[in-house]
Parts: structure tokens; C-alpha cells; sequence
């Protein structure tokens, strides 16, 4: 350890009395490694510098993502209004009429819509979610110098750039890029002649969602050998903190669901490229009968749904392991019910294996095999309800500090429980009749999925910031960010409901022709309104992320919110290594707050005597 | 940069961290299977599905493949006992093996050709065409690893160390799960009717 210039903390003396030694510095580099500026930022092997390139480009794709709604809000909320202003943006997409009044080309709104899903879904809140927060937390917080192999885990990296590069081609593209909806059914997913988007627009989502598929499987292999093998001395799997538990199980949903998508995909790409009939029949275009016979739309829906459950929970997993993990550190108050935390998060990914059929009840579907779903759909509400019932028993009683990562992490349970309860209903098949493709689906999933995850990941960001950049994030626009955000989110999708539950299709371009959703119309505006509002309060979180990078206030300890884990022992300045020295070693689990008068105890602080370990 | 894993060693590690992530890869391609194999069973019950006599390339290049994985086993036991030669000719007769079976499995390809099986055919022929390239492209994968391993047999000094033994033992586990994996396919198109 030469030439980098470490302060000298109490945790470095402890890990020099009694951490464990394993030789990392007797080797090689140190002080030499990857030091010139491309191997440091661009094609890093670090954990935490490929963490923070996950989030980055997380960053970029949600603004991009989150634009887009806006323009299709617009057009929602006034459909009579001229767009001619956006056509410097959009080109030929905004048609304007000879009156000078610009309106979104029809097919270009089911692209919005289409890449907004794609998007999000996708590249911010699975990569860009889970990329960031495994990276930087698996190795950090178990004691380990970095993956366990870097090499992959770079490539992991790459390969999610150039999906989101195919991606943002696809949007270039004269015909426009596909806009069949997120999920990508056949047929217009199957046949390049369907629609302006289902052309080399599909062509570029499916290469690009393929390269995505790889980059989660590297990741996914890399964090799952990491977890199991690479874990210091002392660090058991149930002394695990519970975002190690969540990351842990999200990566191994992944790699099981994934795969099978990409079996969709390949019989997909067949029928698009080679003339197979996998999922395609009895099809008419322009009048005429395509002599592609044989095949079933469903078969893709079935295979896409195995993954597109499961991949719901990929999203909201990590979510939920960081929000439990602020909480504890905030709340002052061990997590309550640690083991029912770990055991939830497994039976939740058990059981999103075997649901993806609530997707497809109105697919016509066999009605006995909808039962089958429609059980262990239900079921998976008790673990989510014991999750909910656990992060309110650790914050009741606590002593709570307000900060903009615990208001984030509140705001993800009254989400969570807003959602949930509406995924009961559809979860009902009966129920689901009625409200299948409206936009009681949309508010659900929008707010137990994208709104909830949001949280969970700004209560990350705000919480882990100063591991991050060694330094806090403003405090004042972070409470505007959240107070504006919740309120925005809910005026959003809470009216959605109703206009659902009236019968509103979802994914339609303009309701003004039809009589029975004309008086929603004033509604569509509210919700626009907020939508625009929302935007602009996530602008001022991207502001106040990159303002604070380079002049935030500085960290001036290693621990600044006292907390028990492992990432805080570790020095501000970040080094290839983690930890100087030795590495720390693990006496108790990571909720010791309020422990025997002692405000917080560590993990690497060893039992006093008489000191029962709670685990 | 195999650092951590050099570095890590007697850390709490139980197996060869880089081994555990090829059988977690496995496990992954595992399931990319049971896609097709689901698939093919839902669509093969939905009905107009044909059942087609299976040319007997294929049971030549069953057998191929595992003498192939046979051989490598054994070259892999050679080069831990310290047995240079047996190591090297048995590495390159499991690689011609390989190779061998590819073909094998091509003239079985034709021969469903030439008997009018397509693979626009049915869903069903394409099915049986999606399954078995996607195992050749996986074995496809599986020589490249082989030729690497004969690139280190022929041009490094021999020498069997752990470092060596345990990258060896990489290929010889992914070429062993390819054999198996033929094996669930083909037993899976000639029962599954
Ligand atoms: C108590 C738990 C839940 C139940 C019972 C449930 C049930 C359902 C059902 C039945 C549907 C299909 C509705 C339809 O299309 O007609 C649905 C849609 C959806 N759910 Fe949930 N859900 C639950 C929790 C979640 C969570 C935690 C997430 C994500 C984090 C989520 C994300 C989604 C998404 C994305 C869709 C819509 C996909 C689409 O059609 O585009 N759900 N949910
Ligand atoms: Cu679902």
C-alpha cells in the first residue's frame, strides 16, 4: 500500500489488530491499477465505478424514458392543442394541418409508448436499479475486494450500453421504432409488414433487448458467485444486511426468467427472418391471407409473461432490500423480523414463477387453468403483506430522522401498499374481465412498479450518495424532490383507477371521439398537468445529482449516517481493494442499533462479554 | 483480472468461484431450453402436429458425442496425473470427435430435407430444427473453448498446475453438460410424441 494517501480511521486499526489478512496487497498492482484515464472511467473493472456508470446511464435513459410520457400526456390531456412546437424535436412526426395545427402522428404515439415501457422497464429500472446497487453494495457489503470476476462484470456493463445504443438508433429510424407495446406481441411483433414500427424499428428492439438479455445474465452470474463465495470471515448468510438478501435472490430470478425470454425471442426472430409459423395464424393483411399457418400468438405471451412476472420482481426486490436497510439505519431500530424479511423475499421469487398466467386471463386461456393462477397469484400477497407489516413495526416507535432517503423509503411502503391492494383485484379473473387493458392495469402496476421502484431507488441514491461521491446530496432540494414527487405520483395514477374501472382502454391515442370517455376529459388534463409538474421535479433530482457530485457538502467521516454495515468502513477516497489493509472481519448481524445503550454497533465490533449475538 | 479470485482463496470460498459461475451459466441455458422443450409440449397438445421418423445420423452422432466427452474425461485425468501425452492426443481426438459430430448432426439435417421435412414445413419441424441448432451453436461455443485448451496444451510448457488444472476443469464441465444436454433433447424428440 505505497502511494495512495489514506487517512487513518478507528476502523483501520481494528482491522489491522484483528481484520483478516489475505494477502491482497502482497501481489500485484495497488498503486498501478487500471491508473490511466480509459482503463479508471471508461473500461473500468471496478465495482464501484461500474456502479456508478450503471446509474449514470440509468439516468440518461429515464430522462429520455420520462420525456416521452410528457409528449404522449400532451396528447391525452389536449388533444385539441397544436404540438407545431415540438416539430423542431420530432420532424415528420408532428403532422401539421393546413390551419397550422401540429398533431402526434397516430403510429408515432404507440412508438412513445411502446419505448417508454421498453425503457423503463428495462434499461432504468432493471440495469439501471439493480446494475447500480449490486454493483457498488455486494462487494461492499459482504468484504470483498470486488466481484468476483470483474472482467465479466465489465462486460456486463458494455453489453447494456450497446443494447441502449441499438435502442436509441431505433429511434432514428425513417420508419419509426417499434410500437407494438412493451411487451411485444405477435403479430405485430412477427411480421415486418404489420406496422411502420413492426420493420427495421423491431428489428433494432429485439437486437438490442437481446444484447440486454446477455448483460443481466453476466451480471446476474457474477453478483450470485459473489454472494456465495466471496463473503469475509465472519459474515454468514444470515448476518447478510437484507439488501445483500435482495440483490442475492434478484439475481437468481434473473438468470432463471431470463433465458426464457430469450427462447421467446429466438422462435421470434425465426418467424420474422426465416419464415417459421411459431406464432403465427390465419393472419390478414391489406385483405389478403398470409399462408403462415400452424403457430399460436399465445405460445410468445406465455413465454414472454415467465419472464415478464418474474422480471416485476426483479424490479421491485432490490428496491425493497435497500428501503429496509434505510429504514433500519434511520429509524434507529433494528429491522423488525430479519428472518420473515429474508424468508418473504425467497417465497416471492418462488411464487413469481408460477403466476404469469394473471397476465393472459383474457387470452382465453382455459377458466381451470386460470384457477391455478389465480390461487398462487393471491398467495404471493402474504409475503408482500409481511413485508409491509415489518417495515412499519421498525419505524413505529423509532426515532426517526427525516431525511430525504427515509422520506423516499416511507413513500415506497404507502406505494407498495397503494399497488398491492389493486393487484388483488386483477389478480381476480372474474374481476379482470372488466378491467383487463384499462386503465385500472395502468395505474396498478404504475404505482406499485414504476412509482414504488422510483422510490426505493431515490432512497438508495440519497442514502448511498456519499459512498458514492464523498459527498451529500442538498437536503432542502431533496425534500422538495420527494414532498412534489408524492403528490404528483398520486394525482397522477390515483384518478386512473376510476377512469379503469369506467371501462377506459388503455393504449388508445385519442378519447374525444367516444361518447362514453368524453367527460373524463377534464381528468386527462388534471393528470397531464401533474405529469409536466413531476417532470420538472425529477429535473431538479438529476440538477441536485450533478450538481452535488462536483460541489456537494463534503463527507468528512467514513459513517455518516452511523450505520451498522460494512460499505462505511471503507475510506471516502475510493481504492481499488476497498479496505487498505486487511479486510474487516464479521461479529453480528447489521441491525444492532439501540443495542444494550449503545446507540449503534457495527458489524465488525466484536461481542462484548455476556453480549448475546441476536443471530 | 483474475485478482479477487487469486486473492481471495482461503477467504470463506468452498468451491472455484469461476466453476460455480459456469454451472450458475449452465443453469441458465438450462432454462433457454426448457423454453423451447415447454413450448414444443404446449404446442405439440394444441394439436396439428406431425411426428417425423428420425434419421439415423442422429444416433451416429449421439454416440459421437459422448465417446467425445469420454475422451476429454480421460485427457482431463491425464494432465492431473502428470501424463503429457495421453493429455494432449486424447484432448485432440475429443476435439475431432467434436467436430465429427457437427457434421454428423448436418447430414442428419439434410436427410430431413431430403425427405421433404423443412423447416417451414409445420411448427413441428421447426421446432425440431430450433432445438437441435441451438445445442449445435452452443457446441459451436464448446469447440472454441476446446481450441483454446489445445492452443495452451501445444504452446505452453506442461506443467499441472491448479491455476491450469482448474481452467481445464471449465471446459471439461461445459462439454460434459453438452453431451448431457443432446442426450435430454434427443431422448425428448423421440419420446416426447
Ligand atoms: C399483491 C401483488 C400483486 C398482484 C396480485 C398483481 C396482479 C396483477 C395482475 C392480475 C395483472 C394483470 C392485469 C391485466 O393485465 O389485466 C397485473 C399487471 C401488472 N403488474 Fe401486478 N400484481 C401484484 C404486484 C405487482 C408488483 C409488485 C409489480 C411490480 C413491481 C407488478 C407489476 C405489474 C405490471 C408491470 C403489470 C402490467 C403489465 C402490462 O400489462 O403491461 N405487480 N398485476
Ligand atoms: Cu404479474
Amino acid at each position: 500500500m505505497s502511494n495512495i494517501n489514506v487517512t487513518t480511521y478507528p476502523e483501520d486499526k481494528i482491522f489491522e489488530e484483528s481484520g483478516y489478512d489475505d494477502h491482497f496487497y502482497e501481489h500485484h498492482h495497488g498503486d498501478k491499477y487500471q491508473s490511466s484515464f480509459i482503463g479508471h472511467y471508461i473500461f473500468s473493472m471496478d465495482h464501484k465505478m461500474i456502479s456508478k456508470q450503471f446509474l449514470i446511464t440509468g439516468i440518461f435513459w429515464a430522462i429520455i424514458g420520462a420525456a416521452m410520457s410528457v409528449i404522449f400526456r400532451l396528447q391525452l390531456g389536449f388533444p385539441e392543442e397544436s404540438l407545431a412546437w415540438l416539430k423542431p424535436i420530432l420532424g415528420k412526426w408532428i403532422v401539421v394541418n393546413d390551419a397550422g395545427i401540429g398533431k402526434l402522428a397516430p403510429e408515432f404515439y404507440y412508438a412513445l409508448v411502446t419505448m417508454h415501457g421498453t425503457i423503463l422497464v428495462f434499461f432504468v429500472l432493471t440495469a439501471g436499479l439493480s446494475g447500480t446497487f449490486s454493483n457498488l453494495l455486494i462487494p461492499l457489503q459482504i468484504g470483498a475486494r470486488d466481484m468476483a470476476s470483474p472482467f465479466l462484470n465489465m462486460l456486463s456493463y458494455w453489453f447494456f450500453f450497446l443494447a441502449g445504443v441499438v435502442m436509441f438508433l431505433s429511434l432514428f429510424v425513417s420508419t419509426g421504432p417499434f410500437a407494438g407495446g412493451w411487451t411485444a406481441y405477435p403479430p405485430l411483433s412477427a411480421l415486418p409488414q404489420a406496422s411502420s414500427g413492426s420493420g427495421t424499428g423491431m428489428t433494432l428492439w429485439i437486437v438490442s433487448l437481446a444484447f440486454f438479455v446477455v448483460s443481466v445474465l453476466l451480471g446476474g452470474i457474477n453478483y450470485v458467485t459473489t454472494v456465495l463465495n466471496l463473503r469475509t470471515k465472519g459474515m454468514t448468510m444470515w448476518r447478510m444486511p437484507l439488501t445483500i438478501w435482495a440483490l442475492f435472490i434478484t439475481a437468481i430470478i434473473g438468470i432463471l426468467s431470463f433465458p426464457v425470454l430469450l427462447s421467446g425471442f429466438f422462435m421470434l426472430m425465426f418467424d420474422r427472418g426465416l419464415g417459421t409459423s411459431f406464432y403465427l395464424n390465419d393472419i390478414f393483411i391489406g385483405g389478403e391471407a398470409l399462408d403462415r399457418v400452424g403457430g399460436s400468438p399465445i405460445l410468445y405471451q406465455h413465454l414472454f409473461w415467465f419472464l415478464g412476472h418474474p422480471e416485476v420482481y426483479i424490479i421491485i426486490l432490490p428496491a425493497m432490500g435497500m428501503v429496509s436497510e434505510v429504514l433500519a439505519v434511520h429509524s434507529r431500530k433494528p429491522i423488525f423480523g430479519y428472518r420473515a424479511m429474508a424468508y418473504s423475499i425467497m417465497a416471492i421469487a418462488f411464487l413469481s414463477f408460477i403466476v404469469w398466467a394473471h397476465h393472459m386471463f383474457m387470452s382465453g386461456l382455459n377458466p381451470f387453468i386460470s384457477n391455478f393462477f389465480v390461487v398462487f397469484t393471491l398467495i404471493i400477497a402474504v409475503p408482500s403483506a409481511v413485508k409491509v407489516f415489518n417495515w412499519i413495526t421498525t419505524l413505529y416507535g423509532g426515532n426517526i430522522r427525516m431525511v430525504t432517503a427515509s422520506l423516499f423509503a416511507i413513500g415506497f411502503v404507502s406505494m407498495f401498499i397503494s399497488g398491492g391492494l389493486t393487484g388483488i383485484y386483477l389478480g381476480n379473473s372474474t374481476i379482470d374481465i372488466q378491467m383487463h387493458d384499462t386503465y385500472f392495469v395502468v395505474a396498478h402496476f404504475h404505482i406499485v412498479m414504476g412509482v414504488a421502484a422510483f422510490f426505493g431507488m431515490f432512497a438508495g441514491i440519497y442514502h448511498w450518495f456519499p459512498k458514492m461521491y464523498g459527498r451529500f446530496m442538498n437536503e432542502t432540494l431533496g425534500r422538495i424532490h420527494f414532498w412534489g414527487t408524492l403528490i404528483c405520483a398520486y394525482a397522477i395514477f390515483w384518478p386512473m383507477h376510476y377512469i379503469g374501472l369506467a371501462g377506459v382502454p388503455r393504449r388508445y391515442y385519442d378519447f374525444s371521439t367516444f361518447d362514453a370517455f368524453k367527460h373524463f376529459e377534464d381528468l386527462n388534463k388534471f393528470i397531464t398537468i401533474a405529469a409536466i409538474i413531476a417532470f420538472g421535479l425529477q429535473i431538479l433530482f438529476v440538477v441536485n445529482f450533478f450538481y452535488s457530485i462536483f460541489k456537494g457538502k463534503k463527507l468528512t467521516t467514513r459513517n455518516p449516517w452511523h450505520a451498522n454495515t460494512l460499505e462505511w468502513t471503507t475510506p471516502i477516497e475510493h481504492l481499488h481493494g476497498n479496505w487498505p489493509g486487511n479486510l474487516p472481519v464479521v461479529y453480528r448481524w447489521a441491525y444492532d442499533y439501540n443495542k444494550d445503550d449503545r446507540e449503534y454497533v457495527p458489524q465488525h465490533i466484536k461481542l462484548n462479554e455476556n453480549e448475546v449475538d441476536n443471530h | 483480472m483474475t485478482l479477487t479470485l487469486e486473492n481471495t482463496k482461503e477467504n470463506a470460498q468452498r468451491i472455484n468461484p469461476q466453476l460455480f459461475g459456469l454451472w450458475i451459466a449452465l443453469a441458465s441455458i438450462t432454462m433457454m431450453f426448457g423454453g423451447f422443450t415447454s413450448a414444443y409440449i404446449v404446442k405439440q397438445a394444441a394439436g396439428n402436429w406431425y411426428n417425423f421418423a428420425i434419421p439415423s445420423y442422429f444416433y451416429v452422432s449421439t454416440v459421437l458425442i459422448i465417446l467425445s466427452s469420454l475422451a476429454l474425461q480421460y485427457s482431463y485425468n491425464s494432465f492431473v496425473n502428470g501424463e503429457e501425452s495421453k493429455y494432449k492426443i486424447s484432448l485432440v481426438l475429443s476435439f475431432v470427435l467434436g467436430v465429427i459430430f457437427l457434421v454428423c448432426q448436418y447430414f442428419g439435417w439434410m436427410a430431413l430435407y431430403h425427405q421433404g421435412i423443412d423447416l417451414k414445413l409445420n411448427v413441428s419441424s421447426s421446432f425440431l430444427y430450433l432445438i437441435m441448432w441451438a445445442h449445435a451453436a452452443h457446441v459451436i461455443g464448446g469447440l472454441s473453448a476446446l481450441i483454446v485448451a489445445m492452443i495452451h496444451a501445444f504452446t505452453l510448457k506442461f506443467k499441472p498446475t491448479v491455476k491450469r488444472k482448474n481452467r481445464y476443469q471449465l471446459v471439461l464441465h461445459y462439454w460434459h453438460y453438452l453431451t448431457i444436454l443432446w442426450l435430454v433433447i434427443f431422448g425428448f424428440i423421440l419420446f416426447v410424441k
